[in-house]
Parts: structure tokens; C-alpha cells; sequence
């Protein structure tokens, strides 16, 4: 089967490749608002939406009542009503870009999975060979450069709706996204300079970070988070501010802005920068994780391979070293860490409040950027001396 | 009053970092999100009603299964929104209950209009009205929501009180001395 797969023409094959990705975030986006939910209710102490069922999954005994507790079917009923109620087009806006800006919001969120590889599988060397739709060599820079677009459209949102607040809140979020964007991309320079070598190929490409992770040793199996936590710390504070997460979303501010940028949109639009903020937590989730938590390696010196070697150890099953479950087993884990992510990111968001805007400001320019470029020169300086 | 000058602490390093703090929110938002939810999921789980409470009005028969109300019409005069609307009516001769000299023939009680304040059940001589345990009321017309004697008996059931006090009264005009 995988023969026939590999035989295909390249660009189905990326078709097919883009499809199953597509399959696996747009659930995990649907899913993730009803976490939000969940999480926001059990926080609050309350059980949360448990409410829907479908008949016939009401039949099974234990099964069904648990999928209902969970507000499963929520989801479905949510999205339902997202598709089905009416789709209303304000009279003051701009029609055009007011339509174009929730698909522009879409594009740069769909668009960095492209690049982050999401699992591995071992070859027939041992070699690490990853798994990605379009694993680039440049891969860092790909990402930084394709997410920080995701701004244009809530530009766009604000200025098609031809209102005040949306105008205001658009405005705040271009000046978040880009105060947050320089402390970040700052933050991961030391990752890369370690990693680094003259004449080396590939190494701004995220397979190349994972890998890195994976060696053998201790120095060598030392997830950077544990090496460069400062760094890890910005990148993680700059990464909420970038997807409009909870302290950093006065952009959002439906206390003052009265939801800023979506104020005039309902329905499907509406929805879709919604899949988008999910899908931009999704892949700076990933991002972080394979940037500083090792990636697809189970747990810290415990990389990929050992880890499948001790499995196969344990239980001589001769399918645990195939290529093909090794590769699931690392989108599972990565998977995993990910939904973690996920957790932390909603976690955070009912326990920090909101930042007033002139503090988010404050904090990026005055205190992030600064430790950023301190944290840079203290890991440029100590890899100078220890690769002398 | 004596004033008590508080200086005010300046913030210490961690302190101004945010992440001590931000990390002790985090485990106390992680307590209540493990711990037992208070909520009451009301139509399965209803609340206990403490004592006293004053649900919807309701008309009451003693043991015997008699009406109590003598429609004395107190609770009509008392009640501040005027929902009670009684119609007097004599008890036939014949009946086994004749000694009591009065019942209503009509009692109503707009629920649209009562505020369940209580008075009724306060001014009525004959324990006759009370305001019982039901506090969830809704219809789909007004008329529906106009309560009628049978539906105030429906509601009300029987107080299991032992005063039989019509029926003492009778037995002691028979044996001569009526007060």
C-alpha cells in the first residue's frame, strides 16, 4: 500500500498529505472551543455543557452518557447553528474585504503547518527522516515570516467593518503583533546558534532542532527548554500575545472594544477567525514544542528511537520498528504535547486577567525585548567559549 | 478612629517578574478545576426547601377530606395585589357538613398577579391557605395561570392537622354550651 502511495504523482501525494492534515486540525480547532468551554466551567466550578446527545448514541449504556457529560455533541450543535443562521452582511462595510478578511485569516494559519514537521520515523540507517507536508530547510524562518501575515487580516476585519471599535482593536493588534513578534524571534536565535555549524545543511529547519534533542548523552538528550529557559520563557509569553490569548488579548477586550475586530461579523465569517486563532495556537503549540521540548521524543533523554527500542525489547514484537509506527507513535506524542499546550494555553487564560493595553505595551518593549536581546548575547558569548 | 499610616511595600524582584504569582494562580485555578462543581443540574437535582417557605398559595382539607376555607374572605381583603377573588356560598342543609354555615363557591387566585408575600396564609382564621413547597409555576395562556378551587385543592392536598374544630364546635352545641 504504501508502494501505491509512493508511486502516486507527487502533487496528489501532497494533496492527499494536505488532506489527512487538514482532517486532523479542523477537529482539534472544533474540539478546542469546546475545551475552552469545559475548562472554563471546571475552573468555575461548574460541570459545563453536558447537555446534547444524539438519540441513537444515547443508547449506549455508559459510553454515550460519558460522551454527553463531556459536551461532545455541543461541537455539533454549535457548528450547526454557526452554518445555518444567517449570514448578515452589515450595510456600512466594505463588502469586499469585509468577506476577504476571515479567508485571509485562514491562509497564514493553514499555511505554517505546511512547514512544521509533526513526527519521524527511523530509516533504514537509523537515520532520523521526518514527517511534514513541506519540511523547508528554512523552516524557523518560514513560519516567522508566513504567521506574522495572520495581522493583515484583522487589519482588514477592522477596516472593512468601517467602525470604530473593530478600527481601534485592529490597530491595537497590529501594534501587539509586532512589539511581541521582535522578542520572539530574538528569543530562538541562541537555539540556532547552538545547533549551528559551518558547511552544515538544513539547520534553520525544525527537524534539524528535534534532532538535536535526540543524541545520545546528556548534553545531547537535553531538551533546550531545560538548557535556555529565559528563552523558552519569552518565546512561550510572546506566543500568547501572538495568538490573542489570555493576558495579551485587549485586542479581543470585550469589556471596551466590545470584541473588537469580529464586532460586525456573525455566522461562518465570524467562525472562521475563530479556526484560525485555533489553528495559530495549534501551530505555535507545535513550534514551541519542537523548538524546546523536544518534539516527537517521548520524555528528556529519552529520545524517539530508545524509546521504540525499549518497546520492541520489552515486547519482541517485530511491527514496533516498522517505519509506519514508529511514525505514528511520534505524531502521538507530538500530538499529545500539543493538547497540553492547548490545556496550558486556556489554563492560563482564567487564571491571568486581562493586561491593560498600555501594560502589554510596557511589557514588550520594556521588559521582554530587553531580556530577549540580554538572554542573546549571554547564550552567543557562552557558545562562543564552549565551541572555541 | 485612629488612623494607621500603612507604607506602602515596595515590590520585590520576583514580585515584579509576575511569574511567582502567575504560577500560585495557576495551582489554585488547577484546585477548582479538579475539585467537586457546585452546581445543582436543576431539573433532575432540585433544591431542599427549608421551612417556611412560601411556594404557591394553596387551598387545604382537614382529615376528613373537608374544605377548610368558611370563605370569611379575609384573605381577599388582606391580599396587597388583589389576585384573591372569593364568591360565598352557602353549604346545603343536608350535607354532612352543614354546621359549618359557609364555604366558597368560587376561590380564585390570579397567579399573575400574586407576590407570594404570604399575608393569606398569615390572616386566615381557619388554616385554610397555605403557601406551599411548589416555587416552579409557568402556563402557556393567562386564564391557565387564574388558579380555580379545584386546581388550589389539587395543589393543596390535605393538612394532617388534628383541630377538627367544626366538628368539636358541634359536638358541644349538642351537649349545650356552644362557646
Amino acid at each position: 500500500m504504501s508502494d501505491f502511495f509512493f508511486n502516486l504523482p507527487v502533487i496528489v501525494q501532497g494533496f492527499l498529505k494536505g488532506l489527512a492534515v487538514i482532517c486532523v486540525i479542523f477537529p482539534i480547532a472544533g474540539i478546542c472551543s469546546m475545551a475552552e468551554r469545559k475548562i472554563a466551567a471546571w475552573i468555575q466550578d461548574r460541570p459545563g455543557p453536558n447537555r446534547a446527545i444524539v438519540p441513537w448514541i444515547a443508547w449506549i449504556p455508559f459510553f454515550g452518557t460519558f460522551l454527553q457529560r463531556l459536551g461532545l455533541f455541543h461541537v455539533m450543535a454549535d457548528g450547526g447553528k454557526m452554518l445555518f443562521k444567517e449570514d448578515s452582511l452589515p450595510g456600512h462595510v466594505k463588502k469586499f474585504y469585509f468577506v476577504l478578511a476571515p479567508i485571509l485569516a485562514m491562509i497564514p494559519a493553514l499555511t505554517t503547518v505546511t512547514v512544521v514537521p509533526f513526527g519521524a520515523y527511523l530509516g533504514a540507517t537509523g537515520q532520523i527522516v521526518p514527517l511534514g507536508l513541506a519540511p523547508l530547510d528554512i523552516g524557523i524562518l518560514a513560519v516567522f515570516a508566513v504567521a506574522s501575515l495572520g495581522v493583515y487580516s484583522l487589519i482588514l476585519a477592522g477596516w472593512a467593518s468601517n467602525s470604530k471599535y473593530p478600527f481601534l482593536g485592529s490597530v491595537r493588534a497590529s501594534a501587539q503583533l509586532i512589539s511581541y513578534e521582535l522578542a520572539m524571534t530574538l528569543s530562538v536565535i541562541p537555539v540556532f546558534l547552538w545547533i549551528n555549524a559551518p558547511g552544515r545543511e538544513a539547520t534553520l529547519g525544525f527537524a534539524r532542532v528535534v534532532e538535536f534533542q535526540s543524541q545520545a548523552g546528556f548534553w545531547g538528550g537535553t531538551w533546550f527548554g531545560f538548557l535556555m529557559p529565559v528563552s523558552a520563557f519569552i518565546f512561550l509569553v510572546a506566543l500568547f500575545a501572538e495568538t490573542n490569548r489570555t493576558p495579551f488579548d485587549t485586542i479581543e477586550s470585550e469589556a471596551d472594544l466590545v470584541g473588537s475586530f469580529h464586532t460586525e461579523y456573525g455566522a461562518f465569517k465570524w467562525g472562521l477567525f475563530f479556526v484560525a486563532e485555533y489553528s495559530h495556537m495549534i501551530v505555535g503549540s507545535a513550534v514551541f514544542i519542537l523548538l524546546f521540548f523536544g518534539g516527537w521524543n517521548p520524555l528528556p533523554w529519552v529520545p524517539l528511537a530508545t524509546a521504540v527500542g525499549w518497546l520492541h525489547h520489552l515486547t519482541g514484537w517485530a511491527f514496533t520498528v516498522h517505519p509506519l509506527f514508529v511514525g505514528v507513535c511520534s505524531i502521538a506524542i507530538l500530538l499529545v504535547k500539543v493538547l497540553g499546550m492547548l490545556f496550558l494555553f486556556m489554563w492560563v487564560r482564567w487564571t491571568v486577567p486581562r493586561f491593560r493595553y498600555d501594560q502589554v505595551m510596557k511589557l514588550g518593549w520594556q521588559r521582554l525585548l530587553p531580556l530577549a536581546i540580554a538572554n542573546l548575547i549571554f547564550y552567543a558569548l557562552a557558545i562562543a567559549f564552549l565551541q572555541k | 478612629m485612629a488612623v494607621i499610616p500603612v507604607a506602602r511595600q515596595p515590590l520585590t524582584f520576583a514580585e515584579r517578574t509576575y511569574v511567582p504569582q502567575i504560577l500560585g494562580g495557576l495551582r489554585t485555578t488547577f484546585r477548582h478545576l479538579v475539585r467537586k462543581k457546585t452546581t445543582l443540574e436543576y431539573p433532575e437535582q432540585r433544591p431542599a426547601i427549608p421551612p417556611g417557605y412560601r411556594g404557591v398559595p394553596t387551598l387545604v382539607k382537614d382529615p376528613n377530606g373537608r374544605e377548610k376555607c368558611v370563605s370569611c374572605q379575609l384573605c381577599e381583603f388582606v391580599c396587597p395585589p388583589k389576585a384573591i377573588r372569593i364568591t360565598p356560598g352557602g353549604i346545603p342543609a343536608e350535607a354532612p357538613t352543614a354546621h359549618v354555615e359557609k364555604a366558597p363557591l368560587a376561590f380564585e387566585i390570579n397567579m399573575l398577579r400574586c407576590i407570594y408575600c404570604g399575608l393569606c396564609q398569615e390572616v386566615c382564621p381557619e388554616e385554610a391557605i397555605f403557601l406551599q413547597n411548589q416555587y416552579s409555576l409557568s402556563g402557556y395562556t393567562r386564564a391557565e395561570l387564574v388558579h380555580d378551587k379545584q386546581k388550589l385543592y389539587e395543589l393543596g392536598g390535605t393538612l394532617p392537622d388534628q383541630h377538627f374544630k367544626w366538628d368539636r364546635k358541634k359536638a358541644a352545641a349538642g351537649r349545650g354550651n356552644a362557646h
